[in-house]
């Protein structure tokens, strides 16, 4: 089948195309330069088209979400719809079910969404929740900074071993790459403890959080993965931890980055959690500025912001002693689950506030990082869903950026606690981002950042994962119709995946089956039966699965998408 | 026990099959197959073995329908198949109850079927697990995978819980037994306490026994609450215990450096009880201000969890979930099984892999009996004997592949190992064809009108 969007004003930040009038098409799910007469044309003159959007980060299938569902009915009993004949029923705001969730995205414009957190042991898991999940194509990322076969290499230093490791992990899980989260910490918590700072190492196992971010890095860029090492740094959510962001990030610059297609070597997650200034909750304060100076000079390091909405949430992250201290703040539930030999787990549902000091707080130092960093290829729009916020608040986030009166109004009107003025600088930013920077921060940027080739833009060749957005951007201000700009994203005119119209009129009028993206390592078979049979002894002992019920077969992915690798190249 | 000889005279041995029977999945088994059956099992306990070896005992190995004169009369799959979805497509308020012994996959399919017809999807959690997730929800749920306590856990509690009949290989595999990686010695390196009313055979096998009264978990855990807070205890005996033992096995709740409860029905079941379970999770909680401490409900069938975590990615609730109206509701005591056959209100009942029969008290199996009954399962047993319709299924993780998951959520893909009987079919078959058949009868009505 063949198409042709006619006349619409495409920002396509890959290809340099800022708002240029032409056409788009595309032909059994590829982006094509020509299309014969027969092609059906869809008509969207003057409306804003874009590539679909990628998620760099958000939490959308695997254990944690369903502990959160689970325990939480008052949450799966928002924004329930009923079956119709096309979309099954949709539960919940935070945590929605699965069908939900690939709805939702598909009414934004999204066509490609990273799962942040799998847990090896429980990939399977993962797995099942992706094929339940409609519509968009999900790479999960593998925890890896708790695993105790990790902290072991990396304590040795044995970068080749590590890097056979990671590549055979990655088979087995069905990953696409590697995922650190509080690195030593979480293992630390299953002694009920945690490490303060990147020097600091976990109990037992006598290797600090510095030697296994970089030893992880290296294995990383010895092996060429499409993605870098994907980390959210220790200290999460305390005040004062923003040095301890910034050494994190620092520690690798030195690596040699070795992809073609990404710019960086660490990519560093929901970063407004990491860019706390001050002692404590009393004396908290911005520590954005100077987060935003380093990552503007540095060109190694990318970071995604995990934006706080302002809303009633769930968080839940492999940062278990974390969700233990919000439960010691908060007193609400706390749900926790640890994962023998690899990582551990926490939840908690979260009241963003915009009254709570500390809140508006968290809200304005993840602007200030999305207006402080000069390049918008080193930023994308997360809101590291749904810990920061729900996703579909993605598009609110985006008026925010668009329009300083909305923001200045939010301020002015009280609709956030004065700790904005008081102890951020967000009042006196006035930058405010044009069409172009939005795509990039939401499609074009992530989709670079994890090393993708068939997707994040308009080339020939590519996905026909498109956007359009019933905007004209020629007739339209931003800044001055912040509604307008949250309306407009959030109901797409037209959402096309592979060629497929999954949305029009901000309806989802087609469904079609999740794909999984993961990478395989090809050239490293030696080195992984080494590693393998130097591990297995240990594995036997202290798992309590065999190996051959460990791994993920190919009856968990319907719709494998595979990124081959050629080790080392 | 006289000693048996082993088995020799089998064909081959399939390795690492998951057992099929209670919540701890052991997927360490050794099947030794001659002649398309299993004639031994290594590894596995005696509940496991039994039920894998014996699984030709009282075999469900034809379709039957009632008939006129009230027997089951064998007939053809297409006729049992036609009759099961003609009732379901007539019936106004289906439940469709069980799925705790059949694979997710299964499942899958049935979700399907029953957001298409506005059924009541609901399993074994609602009559036992269940007060346990009304307490998840409303106080947390802070847990671990079993490799955890295996390898860190120097105590271990189990509290209305009698593991050593119920889940036999539970010490052995996971908790007290086993040499962990911070637990060399194994059993020498933890303290087991049981916490029972009766002097069980776990509590024979626990450095303590804290017999409290019938009924008196509540109070026992507040008082624990109370002494960890700091709180002097007014009562001398609480609940059956000496105030001295309270404050003796406080401190050295707090002494441990990785502590596991493991909760049966027991617990759940006793006169509190959801707030039975929910001060248990708060008393954890309160003990990881000292140290280390998780807990674990004690999971009965082989998927009874995999049931709610299905329920949850699909649907955002974890069993009683009621799609009448188009849309899916949870409401405890109004959208489970029990309350809608003693209000009367379903009028076809599907159960798969479960035993009302056995299981369900005697005013909701009255209803049982005025209504129509689809059985889908493997063996005889006295839902049989209500049943209009059976339909024969196959034994998940023995003669058909699917998946599980444990109590502490870790999924296993159970394989399969021989074939099944020819008269019977796979469960995810079964139910995809009642899904079918049913759409094409709604389609005629639809057509007709």
């Amino acid at each position: 089948m063949e198409y042709i969007l006619k006349n619409g004003i495409v920002y396509d930040p890959a290809n340099n195309i800022n708002g240029e009038k032409k056409d788009v098409m595309f032909k059994d799910g590829k982006i094509v330069d020509n299309v014969s007469s027969d092609a059906k044309v869809l008509d969207v003159t003057d409306k804003i088209v874009m590539p679909a959007g990628v998620d760099p980060h958000a939490h959308v299938a695997g254990p944690k979400l369903v502990v959160g569902r689970l325990y939480r009915p008052e949450d799966s009993r928002k924004g329930v719809t009923a079956k119709t004949n096309v979309v099954r029923s949709e539960t919940g705001f935070s945590i929605p079910n699965c069908a939900a969730t690939g709805y939702r995205y598909s009414r934004l414009g999204y066509g490609t969404v990273c799962e942040a957190a799998m847990p090896p042991l429980e990939a399977k898991h993962t797995h099942e929740e992706i094929l339940a999940i409609p519509n968009i194509d999900i790479p999960p990322l593998p925890l890896f900074g708790n695993n105790w076969f990790v902290l072991q290499l990396a304590k040795d230093g044995r970068i080749d071993e590590l890097a056979a490791f990671i590549s055979l992990w990655l088979k087995i899980s069905k990953g696409y790459g590697v995922k650190i989260v509080n690195p030593c910490g979480s293992e630390a918590w299953g002694w009920g403890m945690n490490v303060h700072g990147y020097d600091d190492s976990a109990p037992h196992w006598d290797v600090t959080s510095r030697e296994v971010v970089m030893a992880l890095a290296k294995a990383n860029e010895q092996l060429g993965l499409p993605h870098s090492i994907h980390i959210h740094p220790n200290d999460l959510g305390h005040p004062g931890n923003f040095p301890t962001t910034i050494e994190t990030l620092d520690s690798v610059k030195d690596i040699q980055k070795n992809n073609p297609i990404r710019d960086q070597v660490m990519h560093c997650t929901h970063i407004q959690f990491h860019s706390y200034g001050g002692t404590s909750w009393r004396d908290a304060e911005s520590g954005a500025e100077d987060v935003a100076k380093y990552i503007n000079q540095n060109k190694h390091v990318t970071c995604d912001v995990g934006q706080v909405t302002l809303d009633e949430t769930t968080t839940m992250t492999a940062d278990a002693p974390m969700e233990y201290d919000l439960f010691k703040l908060s007193g609400l539930k706390w749900a926790n689950k640890d994962i023998e030999c690899e990582t551990a787990a926490g939840i908690i549902p979260v009241i963003y506030s915009g009254k709570s000091p500390v809140n508006s707080l968290q809200w304005a130092i993840g602007l200030e990082l999305f207006l402080m960093i000069d390049n918008p290829w080193q930023v994308a729009l997360t809101t590291d869903h749904p810990n920061a916020g729900p996703f579909i608040r993605y598009p609110r986030i985006i008026s925010w950026l668009m329009s300083n009166e909305r923001r200045m109004e939010m301020i002015e009107n009280k609709e956030v606690h004065n700790w904005v003025e008081r102890r951020t600088a967000l009042a006196t930013i006035d930058r405010e981002y044009d069409w172009n920077d939005i795509a990039v921060i939401s499609r074009a940027g992530p989709a670079r950042i994890h090393g993708f080739e068939d997707r994040g833009a308009l080339t020939a060749g590519m996905n026909a994962d498109i956007a359009v957005y019933d905007i004209n951007p020629n007739d339209f201000d931003p800044s001055k119709n912040a509604a307008g700009v949250e309306k407009a994203f959030g109901n797409a005119l037209y959402t096309i995946k592979d060629g497929q119209v999954m949305v029009k009129d901000g309806e989802v009028v087609s469904v079609k089956p999740s794909g999984t993206i993961w990478t395989n390592v090809v050239g490293y078979e030696d080195k992984e039966q080494k590693i393998l049979d130097e591990i297995m002894p240990f594995f036997n002992k202290y798992y309590t699965v065999k190996f051959e019920n460990y791994k993920v077969h190919d009856h968990y992915l319907h719709n494998p998408i595979e990124v081959k690798v050629q080790a080392g190249k | 026990m006289a000693y048996e000889e082993p088995i020799t005279d089998y064909d081959h041995i399939v390795e690492n099959c998951t057992c099929a029977f209670c919540g701890c999945n052991c997927d360490d088994l050794e099947f030794l197959v001659k002649d398309n059956h299993i004639v031994g099992v290594r590894h596995a306990c005696r509940l496991g073995a039994s039920k894998v070896m014996e699984d030709m005992d009282q075999r469900l190995m034809v379709p039957m329908i009632r008939g006129e004169d009230g027997e089951l009369e064998e007939v053809d799959w297409d006729t049992a198949l036609n009759k099961a979805a003609e009732l379901i497509a007539g019936a106004v308020r289906p439940v469709f109850y069980g799925w705790s012994e059949t694979s997710i996959e299964t499942m899958k399919e049935g979700i399907a079927l029953g957001e298409e017809v506005g059924a009541v999807l609901d399993n074994q959690a609602t009559i036992c697990h269940g007060p346990s997730l009304q307490a998840v929800q409303n106080a947390g749920y802070p847990v671990l995978t079993l490799g955890e306590a295996k390898n860190r856990a120097d105590m271990i509690v189990y509290t209305g819980s009698n593991a050593m009949n119920s889940h036999p290989r539970h010490m052995a595999r996971y908790s007290t037994f086993p040499r962990g990686y911070f637990r060399q010695r194994g059993r020498f390196d933890r303290t087991v306490v049981t916490m029972d009313p009766k002097y069980s055979d776990t509590a024979k096998m626990s450095d303590i026994w804290v017999g409290f009264e019938q009924n008196g978990d509540y109070e026992f855990y507040n008082a624990i609450r109370a002494v960890l807070k700091g709180k002097e205890l007014k009562q001398d005996v609480i609940s059956g215990i000496p105030k001295e033992d309270v404050y003796e096995l406080v401190e050295a709740m707090k002494n441990t450096q990785f502590g596991v409860v493991f909760f049966g029905l027991g617990l759940t079941h006793t006169l509190s009880k959801q707030r039975n379970i929910d001060i248990a999770i708060n008393m954890v909680q309160d003990l990881n201000k000292f140290t280390k401490w998780v807990l674990m409900p004690m999971r009965g069938h082989f998927n009874v969890n995999g049931f709610n975590i299905f329920m949850s990615y699909e649907m955002g609730f974890p069993f009683g979930v009621d799609f009448a109206r188009g849309y899916p509701r949870y409401m405890m005591g109004e959208t489970n099984t029990i309350d809608l056959l003693t209000r009367k209100e379903c009028d076809v009942f599907m159960v798969i892999a479960a035993d009302p029969g056995a299981h369900f008290p005697s005013g909701a199996n009255k209803h049982l009996a005025e209504i129509p009954v689809i059985q889908i399962d493997i063996h005889w047993g006295p839902s049989t004997e209500i049943a209009d319709v059976v339909l024969p299924g196959s034994f998940v993780g023995v003669e058909v592949g699917g998946t599980s998951y444990r109590m502490d959520g870790v999924p296993i893909f159970m394989k399969k190992a021989i074939d099944k009987p020819e008269t019977c079919r796979d469960d995810e078959w079964i139910v995809r064809e009642l899904k079918e058949r049913v759409a094409k009868i709604k389609q005629a009505q639809v057509a007709s009108k």
